[in-house]
């Protein structure tokens, strides 16, 4: 008797998104199958996976995670060469400065910071606003048209400030991230918004609002399975890439906050750990970017996906 | 996510009678892009009868050629002649479906082996020469035969669209219930399930209100399992509730514009 490989037909894929220039440039996406399921279809593009660079030194850092960074936390040029170095395939710089309860930076300042730094590194820049929905709407488009020609991935746009911040990557050539709240009928919503202003949907990337391994990452991880089985059943408006912006989850949970204790051991090590699990399971359950703020989270985020990507053998 | 097959090119028409008689291609065109936009995922084409039957090969053929010239779509090729089917299954591009083969062996001997040849989609009607069956044990009888001889010529079992034959609600109502009990357990029949279809339209001939019991009967086949219907797909409210019974049922994830993305898909 023999053993029959249970394989799904799928009636679709996952779209391919195309980011940065030259010969560095990232492609996302693509995907025919479920993550890392080769013998069912095919995986044109590993996961990848991005370090962050902020625009100010960063308050309340572990020593162990501003230590990695030593001598650049006040330089986002030299920092964001630091992220290439360790081997990041995306730079995402964080525009913190622009924060209105904060500096409150002006558009065309965060422009200027963004122009730097994409002219400093190879790697494709992903270039993320404060937060705050009526600055980002501001700043983004300067920032878009600073960069123009550069294929960048700007956000997060929400159902809130889209236009303005998609009319700037339709002119100078950016994709964007479509911002929902762990909400899929608002993911897919905001989907359709943007590209009924004429951006094309392989512009998009799908930001779910992930939570950090436990505070929600379940929540985040059934909502990336849904929109990649809605991906490959044919659902145009869900077939985007996903990004998980793990770091700014993870960094503000306890487990990566609390020094060594007897009972949750090395602060280091778990901090660390806290970060890898969160994007491997949401790597497992979909996602394509993910966003992290250590480099030996990264290297270990990357050895994973390399052995992933190994075929099965049937 | 029920598939709609649009039912207005057919010579039973007046427009594409006269269409076919003087061959112009305008008439057809224009339904083929009309039912494209409005949310069809397969356009029947069917001679009519009053083209003679050493003609509806070629009008067949035409039919098919020039809808495809106007809309991407595959067609539900409708003919009683299998050479008219045959002629419009050669001229098709991309996989089109068969429409239809009874239960009777003699036809299930001609139209299953044509499916395979051209990796064409089949519909087997619930009934043989003997008639449409009164109640649901006889037309799933009949199904069972459909399914038996359609996998023993290869075809996938979900490439087998069972039509469990729509009786007029005004003349036959007692078979609306059983109609509804078939598409529920055809599901049982194999796995993969044999897929259904209805002639949508035949439940309101010669009744008043006809786009009510269509869309009504509509939301109540999706709801037993419908997978695709012969229908009005210029009727845009229909299409409407074809869509709204897709989200309620879970098949397509819900947003907002779900009117919209239901054409587009």
């Amino acid at each position: 008797m023999t053993v029959a490989i249970a394989k799904e037909r799928w009636a679709s894929r996952c779209l391919e998104t195309v980011l940065g220039t030259g010969p560095r440039q990232v492609k996302v996406g693509g995907d025919a199958t479920l993550p890392f399921l080769h013998f069912e279809g095919e995986i044109p593009n590993p996961p990848v996976v991005a370090l962050e660079v902020f625009d100010a030194p960063p308050q309340e850092w572990p020593e162990f995670l501003t230590g990695a960074y030593e001598g650049v936390l006040s330089d986002p040029v030299a920092w964001a060469k630091r992220c290439q170095d360790y081997g990041a395939d995306l730079v995402a710089l964080r525009l913190t400065r622009t924060h209105p309860d904060g500096e409150n930076a002006s558009p065309e300042e965060a422009a200027r910071v963004a122009a730097a730094v994409a002219e400093a590194v190879e790697v494709p820049l992903i270039v993320l606003g404060c937060g705050v929905e009526e600055k980002d709407a501001a700043v983004l488009p300067e920032v878009a048209s600073a960069l123009s020609g550069r294929n960048c991935l700007l956000g997060c746009a929400t159902q809130e400030n889209y236009k303005s911040i998609v009319a700037g990557c339709i002119a100078n050539g950016h994709a964007v991230i479509a911002s929902s709240p762990l909400d899929i009928n608002l993911a897919k919503q905001l989907n359709i918004l943007i590209t009924e202003m004429n951006l094309e949907p392989n512009r998009i990337v799908i930001d779910p609002s992930i939570g950090a391994l436990g505070y929600g990452i379940e929540y985040a991880y059934s909502i990336i399975e849904r929109v990649r089985t809605g991906a490959l059943m044919g659902d145009k408006m869900l077939s985007m890439p996903v990004i998980l912006l793990v770091g700014q989850e993870v960094w503000k949970t306890k487990e990566a906050k609390t020094p060594d204790t007897a009972e949750w051991g090395e602060h280091k090590k778990r901090a660390i750990l806290w970060e890898v699990t969160t994007a491997v399971s949401l790597i497992h359950a979909g996602g394509h970017i993910a966003v992290v703020r250590h480099p030996e989270s990264l290297q270990y985020i990357k050895e994973h996906i390399a052995k992933m990507m190994q075929p099965q053998k049937y | 996510m029920v598939i709609l097959i649009g039912e207005r090119i057919n010579g039973m028409f007046k427009d594409i009678r006269e269409a076919i008689i003087n061959r112009d291609p305008e008439p057809v065109k224009k339904h083929a892009i009309l039912q494209t936009q409005n949310g069809a995922r397969y356009l029947d084409i069917n001679t009519g009868p009053t083209v003679a039957a050493e003609d509806q090969p070629a009008v067949m053929e035409w039919l098919v050629k020039v809808a495809q010239e106007a809309s991407p779509l595959p067609c539900c090729i409708d003919s009683t002649n299998p050479d008219a089917i045959e002629a419009g299954l050669r001229v098709h591009r991309g996989k089109a479906m068969i429409n239809s083969t009874t239960a009777d062996q003699w036809k299930m001997d001609i139209y299953f082996p044509m499916a395979a040849k051209y990796g064409a989609a089949i519909i087997g009607l619930a009934m043989n020469e003997k008639g449409v069956p009164k109640d649901a044990h006889d037309r799933l009888a009949l199904a069972m035969e459909l399914v038996a001889n359609a996998d023993a010529h290869g075809i996938p079992l979900d490439e087998l669209y069972i039509d469990p034959l729509v009786l007029p609600v005004n003349v036959g109502q007692d078979h609306g219930p059983e109609v509804l009990e078939v598409i529920r357990q055809v599901k049982l029949l194999a796995t993969p399930a044999p897929r259904t279809v209805v002639g949508l339209s035949n439940i309101s001939q010669r009744c008043p209100n006809r786009p009510l019991i269509n869309r009504t009967f509509l939301a109540m086949a999706m709801a037993c399992g419908l997978d695709a219907a012969i229908a009005d797909v210029e009727d845009s409210e229909l299409v409407d509730v074809a869509a709204t019974a897709n989200i309620i049922l879970n098949k397509e994830i819900y947003c907002d514009s779900y009117l919209k993305t239901f054409r587009q898909r």
